[in-house]
């Protein structure tokens, strides 16, 4: 059982002004996930009347990415390929002191504690990361189309992200290239998404670039928080990509 | 129905035109220290190369200009990137642990960046200025074998030694990081190369300056 003092970004709306708030909490259990402590702080401080802490989760099985919290510096915390809701307090220690706050981002507006406002990514995916096949009704057996294994493979790992954000959260200059990298990938990989890969990699990139996301500097920060591991084969794989469809675009 | 704002205008486009200026630096670098590394062996083959260097047209008019334009590119383009890059975080984390995931080298290219640019308006006071003068404003007779001892005279100065050794210090830093990166940049990653680039810059990266910092040491050493 572990006793511990919480710093966490208190803010009670978009616009107001936030502070780092410090709470006890006592008898955490080592097999509790972080959002399970997170969980019973937020019951005392209801017990107390007070506002409990905002936070965003949804399946806690780590596979929805809806979980962003940055814990002592790390997005996910210090745990490498893990969500938060999937890193557990036996990776702390009886009286450690825990720093917790939001995804840092100017295309991450904070809504409220520690929950940021995601839908820059909802716009960079409408600007571009779908096929335009109607496929309801008449679904085709999926070896019916030829697919070389090594790209299929490939494009299965870009399809893993989980659109959490940790790589914004974690790169320095709050840059999107690895997330929007594994949307392009994902598809343009595949005979079906490279009918409109031109077209895709470059209304995903304006639109990545309009939403305030920082450049990809290559240090690399991104894929190694990414709780999926995406690899920075995607963001090379998407600037070759760019480079080319925007040399050969026609508008 | 893409409507891009243009290649150059995009993150990516700069990343690229950043990219490019770097992979043209790291072959003027490869140029500059041929050239010097002859004064640590050869005076006579150091005079003949800068003489070369110091009056042929083509060097002086066309390939100076470029990579006037090129160090002044990469150095503008730089801070404009991290200007933008640091806007795109205006709440900075409380506590933020770069270290768990990337080099100090790519975390601090701006800082290392800083530190040439420091030492560049050092070497243009110490060389180009005082050659641009030579030549072009009181227009001197050329004198094909002046080189050497002015160069060799300029390293007797030991605070000048520490700071060029230290200038080269951090060009190794920036070039440690910047070689593999200016590949990734223009997309120019695969299985079978990407190993042997980031090898081959890492060599690069610190026997280049590790070059200029034994020209420095040497010509300081023999005036002792």
């Amino acid at each position: 059982m572990m006793n511990l003092t919480l710093k966490i970004w208190r803010q009670a709306s978009s616009n107001a002004q936030g502070k780092m708030v410090d709470y006890k909490v006592s008898d955490i259990d080592g097999d509790m996930s972080f959002l399970e402590m997170i969980d019973i702080l937020n019951e005392q401080l209801i017990a107390k009347g007070e506002d409990p802490v905002t936070f965003d989760h949804d399946c806690r099985e780590g596979i929805c990415g809806a979980c962003s919290m940055h814990i002592n510096g790390e997005p996910h915390g210090p745990e490498g390929a893990t969500t938060t809701c999937q890193l557990h307090m036996r990776k702390f220690k009886d009286g450690d002191t825990i720093t917790i706050e939001p995804w840092r981002a100017k295309a991450f507006p904070v809504i409220k504690d520690l929950m940021v406002d995601r839908a820059a990514f909802d716009r960079i995916i409408q600007a571009g990361g779908y096929v335009s096949t109607n496929t309801s009704g008449n679904t085709l057996d999926a070896n019916a189309i030829p697919v070389e294994k090594k790209n299929a493979d490939m494009a299965f790992n870009a399809a893993t992200c989980i659109g959490c954000g940790a790589c914004v959260a974690a790169c320095k200059n709050a840059s999107a290239m690895l997330f929007v990298s594994a949307k392009v990938a994902q598809l343009s990989l595949l005979p079906q998404g490279q009918v409109e890969a031109k077209d895709r990699v470059r209304n995903m990139v304006n639109q990545m670039d309009l939403e305030g996301f920082g450049h990809c500097t290559n240090t690399g920060a991104c894929s190694a928080e990414c709780p999926k591991e995406i690899s920075l084969d995607n963001i090379a794989r998407m600037n070759r990509e760019y480079l080319s469809a925007s040399i050969t675009a026609e508008d | 129905m893409a409507s891009s704002s243009g290649l150059f205008n995009s993150s990516i486009g700069r990343k690229v035109a950043m990219a490019l200026s770097a992979l043209f630096l790291l072959i003027f670098l490869v140029q500059h220290l041929t050239i010097n590394f002859t004064s640590v062996f050869s005076e006579e083959t150091f005079n003949a190369l800068s003489h070369f260097m110091g009056t042929n047209p083509l060097v002086q008019f066309v390939l100076q200009p470029i990579l006037m334009f090129g160090v002044a590119f990469h150095f503008i383009m730089g801070f404009i990137l991290t200007a933008k890059n640091r806007a795109a975080r205006p709440v900075k984390y409380a506590q933020f642990k770069g270290s768990a995931n990337s080099s100090w080298m790519s975390r601090n290219m701006i800082w290392s960046g800083l530190f040439i640019l420091f030492f560049l308006g050092f070497h243009f006071y110490d060389f180009w200025i005082p050659e641009m003068n030579y030549k072009y404003i009181e227009q001197n007779a050329p004198v094909d074998d002046r080189y050497y001892e002015e160069v060799v005279h300029m390293f007797k100065n030991p605070i000048r030694v520490i700071v060029y050794v230290l200038a080269f210090v951090f060009l190794a830093l920036h070039l440690l990081h910047g070689f593999q990166s200016s590949f990734q940049s223009i997309g120019a990653r695969h299985p079978k190369y990407t190993p042997f680039i980031e090898k081959f810059g890492k060599a690069y990266s610190i026997l280049i300056p590790l070059g200029f910092i034994y020209i420095a040491l040497h010509h300081y050493i023999n005036q002792l």
